[in-house]
């Protein structure tokens, strides 16, 4: 049309395949947005994405890109090792909650704290999600799951686990930020922490951590307004922003 | 080539290096500490990638990634390690992966000791993970062997796409030995048809084990299976006098050799004994086994555990020979003599 512009195209690394997530549920957001930068990068031809567990195991589905499955919340040391072996690839894990700083807690502080050139996405809903509902290192105090019926009581189940605070105090990340993708304008800050966090990646700073506030509309029996807007709620226990990043520091 | 005085483990190492090892990651544990520490030394040197993990499950994963981009990887460790990367030995035989894992073995169960033990024989034959899966096991006598069978291991991973594991024991891994650490002629198999390695000029590509469509998972085990029955042709075995034995004495691995000393004992005092020694563990090399029990030879099996390749001799004698088990818990070394008696009262009731 004469005089308009095209501001969005289909991300060529995705491909055509619908995504099978619930109504409401924001890893279809974050896929978009990780597909934009993997373009904007160019990186389509030397991606290399570790699919975990849970939810977004299928990621195999939806990028026209390499992707390896690693085991349960392995995905960090195996990213390792594929990075190691061909520091030419740019490596990214996809990895929920429960995969990231529970059973894969080790390896995902431990990659962090070697400063791997690797870039780490968490999505944070606070549930396991596939699985069905149950607590997570980051469910919220009081939060009904199904293995916390009466809510998550600290004094039985502890704090949540604030991992962006934690993953900030290392010397060998060299960005990380919390985001969330419930509004439009978080939206574009979502995509440019995960931009940042690739950039970390191919300027050879450091591990690169992108935290994504999600929403898990059936796990947390909301309809999909309602859930989106949990997410205001999620962030008073998991503030949003930038915690790290190698910019700011002195060269 | 001049030889060199080296421990088993060292020699584990060396091999790797003449196969062209680029990778290692692994997580220190006795009595194998000389495979990391050498790889320290020497693969940076040569361009390749060491890197101490922070734990046996890291390092099996840090294994997995850089297996599945097509490079040549190896981890080491030794028994209660070996059972912590025993979830990703699973996924590493699905995903199809050609990886190469040492197990310096030790006394178990349990943290057990560190002395030398063939415990884990259930362990690597039977596939430590879950599933339906097998991985290639070379078990090696001699340290001239542990280089050469290392180097070998490389080989029959990538041509199968198959994890192979090197089974061996802290008696072969700390013991001394010369080695001829002669060129190897390892062979390559092409990787460029499945390594992950950036989609570039192709389809993005995936390495995958989760398979929910109907009939899938059948017909991926059913495909595996099938590259497991292919893989029988590897199997080999050191069989020695054969001809007109009265009896066939087997072990395998660094106990072989002291029954190899009994077993030659016995023939100096004139007694008919054979001696075979399984080289790879799986595929177990069912031959020998069957052609001598065909002609109604009885087997002794020696080994240092509490009886487990017995039970692959007995399959493969298939009820067509007497099988006798002698089991040496951990910490039971037996000297020749020892095995030479037992030969003796083994033939005196025949």
């Amino acid at each position: 049309m004469p005089g308009s512009k095209v501001k969005f195209t289909f991300p060529r690394v995705l491909t055509a395949r619908p995504f099978h997530y619930c109504p409401g549920c924001h890893h279809g957001i974050v896929h978009r947005l990780l597909a934009e930068v993997l373009e904007a990068l160019d990186l389509r031809e030397r991606a290399y994405g570790v699919a975990s567990i849970g939810c977004a195991c299928f990621l195999y589905y939806y990028y026209d890109i390499d992707i390896c499955e690693a085991p349960h919340g392995r995905a960090c040391a195996a990213a390792t090792g594929a990075k190691r072996a061909r520091p030419e690839l740019a490596v990214f894990t996809y990895q929920g909650d429960g995969d990231f700083a529970a059973i894969g807690l080790n390896e995902s502080l431990q990659a962090a704290a070697r400063g791997e050139r690797i870039t780490a996405i968490m999505i944070n809903n606070t549930v396991y999600g596939m699985t069905g509902g149950q607590l997570s290192p980051t469910t919220l105090p009081g939060q009904k799951t199904t293995t916390t019926p009466q809510g998550r009581d600290p004094r039985v189940y502890g704090y949540p686990l604030k991992v962006a605070e934690i993953l900030a105090q290392f010397p060998g990340v060299a960005y990380c930020a919390r985001v969330a993708v419930n509004t439009p304008k978080r939206v574009l800050e979502a995509r440019q922490a995960l931009y940042q966090a690739f950039l970390a990646q191919l300027e050879d700073r450091g591990f690169g951590y992108v935290e994504v506030l999600s929403a898990c509309p059936v796990n947390w029996k909301l309809d999909p307004v309602s859930a989106a807007r949990k997410i205001d709620e999620l962030a008073e226990t998991f503030p949003l922003g930038v915690f790290r990043t190698w910019k700011d520091e002195k060269s | 080539m001049k030889p060199i005085l080296v421990k088993g483990s060292e020699a584990i190492a060396l091999g790797a290096l003449a196969a062209d090892c680029r990778c290692y990651f692994g997580y220190p544990i006795t009595p194998q500490n000389e495979i990391p520490e050498l790889m320290a030394r020497e693969l940076p040197k040569r361009g390749g990638v060491f890197l101490q993990a922070e734990s046996e499950l890291a390092a099996v994963n840090m294994l997995l990634g850089a297996a599945s981009t097509g490079v040549r990887a190896m981890t080491s460790s030794s028994s209660p390690g070996i059972s912590l990367m025993a979830e990703t030995f699973s996924y590493l035989a699905a995903l199809e992966l050609p990886a190469v894992i040492v197990n310096v073995s030790r006394g178990g169960p349990g943290l057990g000791g560190i002395e030398a033990s063939q415990g884990d024989y259930f362990q690597a034959t039977r596939g430590a993970g879950h599933g339906d899966y097998h991985f290639l096991v070379l078990s090696p006598a001699s340290i001239q062997e542990a280089y050469e069978l290392t180097a070998r291991a490389f080989e029959l991973a990538e041509r199968y796409r198959q994890p192979a594991m090197i089974l061996t024991d802290a008696l072969l891994g700390q013991m001394k030995e010369p080695l001829r650490p002669r060129k190897l002629r390892i062979r390559r198999y092409p990787v460029e048809d499945w390594a992950l390695t950036g989609a570039k000029g192709r389809p993005g590509r995936t390495l995958r084990s989760l398979f929910l469509g109907p009939g899938e998972l059948r017909a991926r085990n059913l495909l595996l299976q099938k590259k497991y029955r292919a893989m029988r042709r590897e199997a080999r075995a050191e069989v020695l006098y054969a001809e007109g034995a009265e009896l066939a004495v087997t072990a395998f691995g660094s106990l072989s050799r002291i029954v190899r000393e009994a077993v030659e004992m016995a023939r100096e005092k004139g007694y008919s004994v054979a001696f075979v020694r399984p080289i790879t563990l799986f595929p177990f090399p069912e031959r020998p086994y069957q052609e001598l029990s065909a002609r109604g030879v009885p087997f002794l099996v020696v080994e240092l555990n509490c009886g487990q390749m017995v039970e692959d001799v007995k399959l493969a004698v298939c009820g067509r020979a007497e099988v006798e088990s002698w089991a040496l818990p951990p910490s039971d070394l037996p000297a020749p003599e020892d095995i030479y008696r037992r030969i003796r009262r083994c033939l005196a009731r025949r």
